[in-house]
């Protein structure tokens, strides 16, 4: 083990290395990679990665070296070189270069059943402290993320307390997006008419880079957000400051949303336009605003979520 | 019709606004004139180059052997060289779209000069075309060149049906390029997603002239599937055993049943869609019960098998390449067999890991993840063959061998990345990001490109009977090797940062540096396009001093060196015996090649026949009318179609016979040839004494 663990440890400072020094302004701002993880599961996902490369290499190296040496050393030039030009096989060899990746295989295979149960996004992650639920809404081109416990809403930031985990359940109103915060753990699709969930928890607080990766229109690359994981006085005072200077999210404010815009769009059209990071902040959300957009695709009965409809 | 507000019975949905620089017109502001300045200068390319053509045909006065030697020709080797030249044709539009996309995004901390729109169709067109219109008919042109010849045939089963599929092919690639001058091309990516490509989110042309060029060449290469398989099955030379094949053969067979298989539930998912958008239906749909997770499972049903369609005839080439210019059997042939097949039946059970993020349960994944990776086994021992079959070899570095050689490094590289990805967990993290987009061109370029551009250099003095310049290849090969290298490998890097596929522009500064990096590999690969051209020219030039008439020039194993170069249209005078496994270098080095048989006898061989090149025009006038709603157009071309293929099955004569005196005489004039040629050895292999006569190696040796 602890070999491993060394070897380990080098491979990621040496990989860590190649990203980041290359990247001396990722850190200044927000966290971007699960290779700097932010929290447990990415930091899980970051272990794996690097186990990953270090099973696979036994089997890539040897290629890497002894293709130009092989190469070299048989090139035609090299008379002293042994020359077989009849022989194609050898029982050892053969056994050899079938029983290794496979011995490799069932390795990664054990890690990998292990490490897909463990970190499944359906899955809570535990840190002692009820999780905070929060509603997760995909629009062209920004996300909603409705606190529903709290009775607010916000466009262009995601805020949790510190120690609490959050429990996301994610809905599309438009084509498929993809949420994530690398620096937190996995990201996960939202489907019109379909729920999805996700967890993840961050270790300290800070800034994390949010998106939608799956391409949804000419908007895409302004659909961004920021999490921040706040220290939980920072939280509750976030909290009171949307309860009392949020806008209402009344059916105007639902039209606006609706329109294809990035949240910068939105907070021009909603008169809050200002300097920096566009976020825009709701109180007075209704109660049960994310199942209606949910419902909203079932005009007629269809079959549900992914794992919704089974739960 | 559902959104077409602007529906005219003649017209259509053509209108101005369908011209590339109407927009910059209409609104001449500075993202306006810029973009429309490039859209304008790329269809001017496509329109300037045809007529270029034209003219050129016309003053040459090539009309008619264009029409009877080749649109019209049956032959699977013009048909063969005809698809290697669309693959080029639509590889140079693929390449200059990428190098574009990387000059956007060296430029894009910000903004860029791109607009969002633009770069939507870039990366859709790019990937269409990479995966449909030059990968698909390089390799189905390579089979088709080659597999007869290696088997012992004279041509495929169904040579008619050869060119009807090339013809699909090119009205597809057609409808491509016709979007570049009329109208505007899908933003959906290559896998075309909806709900995004519905008609509620993309309510132009686009998505349709993606559906319908997607359709036209999914139908061609299920025919194409269809007739190597049997050919395969069927046509094979006496004592040419399934197990005696040469490699290439296998990975045709392989990649033969996959696109069987593979293509129709392409066909399927992509006229589900055309009946979303022209009929109202709701397969996909966000809103009355439509599901696209139904369109993900059958477009990646096709999308999976597809990625090992194009890899399996690459594996074959990189089989022949190692084995004759190491000079040596290949390692491990029925390892190497077992693995292919083996590939084959698992690229069926592992489509679900190109969305392992849309919230199946762990179990699912799991199951996925372990078959994806299974696959890395025989892929792992194939690499290991092919190194134990340059040990104790002669290795030469000619221009196929660099490119199987720099395969061999990067592709491994490929598959730690492709392992890496096989794990859900990983996946959850670089999914649709750099990193995806990095791993599959480190498996598309090294793997599939590079192993059909060392096919070309490999064959292509069989198909027109003179070498290709070696020494431009080298620098073409080298130049694809460091190109790739220096454009992708920052990808990855990318990807880890979190930086998604498919971003116009960014925000975070981070990502600058590797972008750039990327963007200059982008040159370095317009380099090695350029080098490719200069090549051809250079031997063009050349070819009387690089002729290899014998036919022989690499001191080849497999029956395609056999017969002359360029070979005669029945490929050979007789069909040979085979009695082992490189039964061509056995031939040789028992001194029995070049054998005059004990007796000839009258060749029939297929007609030439217009239906290919009838179809071709057919489809892309359907497929052009649909696109615009003009169905006058539609209607009368499916029905020309179809009165075609039922008035061919009335055709009794479909056969013409060359007689045994001309085979004699085309046979004694190449023995004749043969016997004043001087063989060479490998040390004159790459200059003007190699005229296609070789000493085998194991004789060089011996000496």
């Amino acid at each position: 083990m602890r070999p491993a663990r060394r070897l380990r440890r080098v491979g990621a400072a040496l990989a860590s290395a190649v990203v980041l020094l290359a990247a001396p302004a990722a850190r200044a701002g927000e966290a971007l990679s699960f290779l700097d993880p932010q929290g447990p599961v990415a930091a899980a996902q970051r272990d794996h990665f690097y186990w990953v490369i270090g099973l696979v290499m036994i089997v890539v190296l040897p290629v890497v070296l002894a293709t130009p040496i092989l190469a070299w050393r048989y090139r035609y030039g090299a008379r002293k070189a042994a020359y077989r030009p009849k022989w194609h096989f050898s029982w050892s060899l053969e056994i050899a270069i079938w029983g290794i990746p496979v011995a490799v295989v069932a390795a990664l295979v054990w890690l990998l059943w292990v490490g897909t149960h463990a970190l499944d996004p359906y899955k809570a992650v535990e840190t002692g402290q009820p999780p905070l639920r929060v509603q997760v809404v995909g629009y062209d081109w920004k996300w909603l993320f409705i606190y529903p416990d709290q009775g607010i809403a916000s466009v262009g930031e995601l805020a949790f307390p510190v120690d609490r985990p959050l429990a996301l359940r994610l809905t599309s109103a438009t084509v498929m997006q993809s949420f994530f915060v690398p620096a937190l753990g996995s990201q996960i699709y939202a489907m019109n008419g379909m729920v999805t969930r996700l967890h993840l928890a961050a270790d300290r607080p800070g800034r994390f880079l949010g998106e939608n990766t799956q391409y949804n229109g000419r908007g895409f690359h302004e659909q961004r957000f920021v999490a921040r994981a706040l220290p939980p006085a920072d939280f509750a005072a976030w909290v009171a400051r949307l309860r009392a200077q949020g806008a209402a999210l009344g059916p105007a404010v639902a039209a606006a949303l609706a329109e294809r815009g990035s949240a910068r769009d939105l907070a021009r059209a909603l008169g809050l336009a200002g300097e920096g990071a566009p976020v825009v902040g709701f109180r007075a959300v209704p109660p049960r605003l994310f199942e209606q957009i949910v419902e909203r695709a079932h005009a007629v009965p269809a079959a549900g979520g992914a794992r919704e409809a089974a739960r | 019709m559902s959104g077409g507000a602007t529906w005219d019975p003649l017209l259509g949905r053509l209108g101005l606004d369908a011209l590339p620089f109407w927009s910059m017109i209409e609104h001449p502001t500075r993202p306006e004139i810029v973009n429309g300045s490039i859209a304008t200068a790329a269809a001017s390319v496509v329109v300037l180059g045809a007529l270029a053509v034209v003219v050129l045909v016309t003053r040459k006065g090539w009309w008619r052997a264009l029409w009877s030697d080749w649109l019209t020709s049956v032959d699977h080797k013009k048909i063969g060289i005809m698809y290697v030249v669309l693959a080029f044709v639509m590889l140079a539009r693929g390449v200059v779209e990428a190098v574009l996309m990387r000059a956007q995004q060296a430029f894009g901390l910000g903004g860029g000069f791109l607009s969002p729109e633009h770069f939507g169709q870039l990366f859709s067109t790019h990937g269409t075309i990479m995966i449909f219109f030059v990968a698909m008919p390089f390799l189905s042109g390579l089979i088709n060149f080659v597999m007869p010849l290696q088997i012992g045939a004279r041509d495929v089963s169904f040579p008619v049906l050869n060119s009807i599929s090339l013809g699909l092919t090119a009205a597809g690639a057609g409808l491509v390029m016709v979007s570049l001058v009329v109208g505007r091309f899908s933003t959906g990516g290559w896998s075309g997603y909806p709900p995004f490509t519905e008609l509620a989110y993309s309510p132009g042309v686009g998505p349709d002239y993606w559906i319908w060029s997607v359709t036209l060449s999914s139908l061609g290469s299920t025919l194409t599937g269809v007739n190597f398989a049997v050919t395969i099955y069927k046509q094979r030379a006496p004592g040419m055993h399934l197990f005696r094949m040469p490699l290439f053969c296998w990975t045709a067979l392989c990649t033969s049943i996959l696109m069987i298989f593979a293509m129709p539930p392409l066909t399927v998912a992509t006229l589900l869609l055309a009946l979303d958008r022209y009929a109202g239906f709701h397969f996909f749909t966000t809103t009355l019960g439509g599901d696209m997770m139904n369109y993900a499972n059958l477009f990646w049903l096709f999308g999976h098998p597809e990625v090992y369609i194009l890899i399996l005839p690459a594996f074959g080439v990189f089989s022949e390449v190692f084995s004759t210019f190491s000079g040596k059997r290949l390692y491990g042939y029925s390892s190497l067999v077992a693995a292919t097949m083996v590939i084959a039946v698992l690229s069926f059970t592992v489509w679900l890991h190109h969305f392992f993020t849309m919230g199946q349960d762990a179990d699912i994944n799991a199951a996925f993840g372990i078959a994806t990776m299974t696959i890395g086994i025989p892929t792992g021992v194939k690499v290991y063959d092919w190194l134990l079959t340059l040990f104790r070899g002669r290795v030469r570095l000619t221009t196929p061998m660099i490119y199987a050689l720099g395969f061999t490094v990067l592709f491994v590289v490929g598959g730690l990345s492709g392992i890496l990805l096989a794990n859900p967990t990983i996946d959850f993290q670089v999914h649709n990001t750099l990193f995806l987009v990095a791993h599959f061109h480190n498996m598309l370029v090294p793997g599939l490109l590079f192993g059909m551009l060392a096919g070309y250099s490999f064959w292509f003095p069989k198909a027109f009977g003179f070498r290709l310049d070696e020494r431009w290849g080298r620098i073409s090969a080298l130049a694809w090797i460091v190109g790739f290298m220096l454009a992708f490998f920052p990808l990855y890097a990318l990807g880890l940062l979190g930086m998604p596929r498919r971003m116009v522009a960014f925000f975070q500064p981070a990502y600058l540096p590797w972008t750039i990096a990327a963007g200059l590999g982008g040159l370095v690969i317009l380099f090695a396009l350029f080098s490719l051209v200069v090549q051809l020219r250079v031997s063009v030039g050349a070819r009387e001093a690089n002729r290899v008439p014998v036919g022989d020039p690499w001191d080849g194993r497999s029956l395609e060196w056999a017969t002359a170069a360029p070979p005669p249209e029945y490929n050979f005078p007789v069909l040979p015996e085979v009695g082992s496994r490189d039964p061509f270098m056995t031939a040789k080095e028992a001194g029995a090649a070049y054998q005059e048989p004990e007796a000839y006898e009258d060749i029939e061989m297929p007609a030439n026949s217009a239906l290919g090149a009838l179809l071709c025009l057919c489809g892309g006038a359907a497929g052009f009318g649909l696109v615009w709603y003009l169905f006058w157009l539609v209607v009368p071309a499916l029905a020309v179609a179809l009165g075609a293929l039922i008035a061919r099955s009335f055709l009794r004569r479909t056969t013409r016979t060359i007689a045994a005196g001309e085979v004699r005489r085309t046979h004694r004039h190449w023995l004749a040839e043969v016997s004043r040629t001087a063989a060479v050895t490998r040390a004159g292999e790459c200059d003007v004494r190699n005229r296609g006569r070789a000493v085998p190696a194991a004789l060089e040796a011996a000496e």
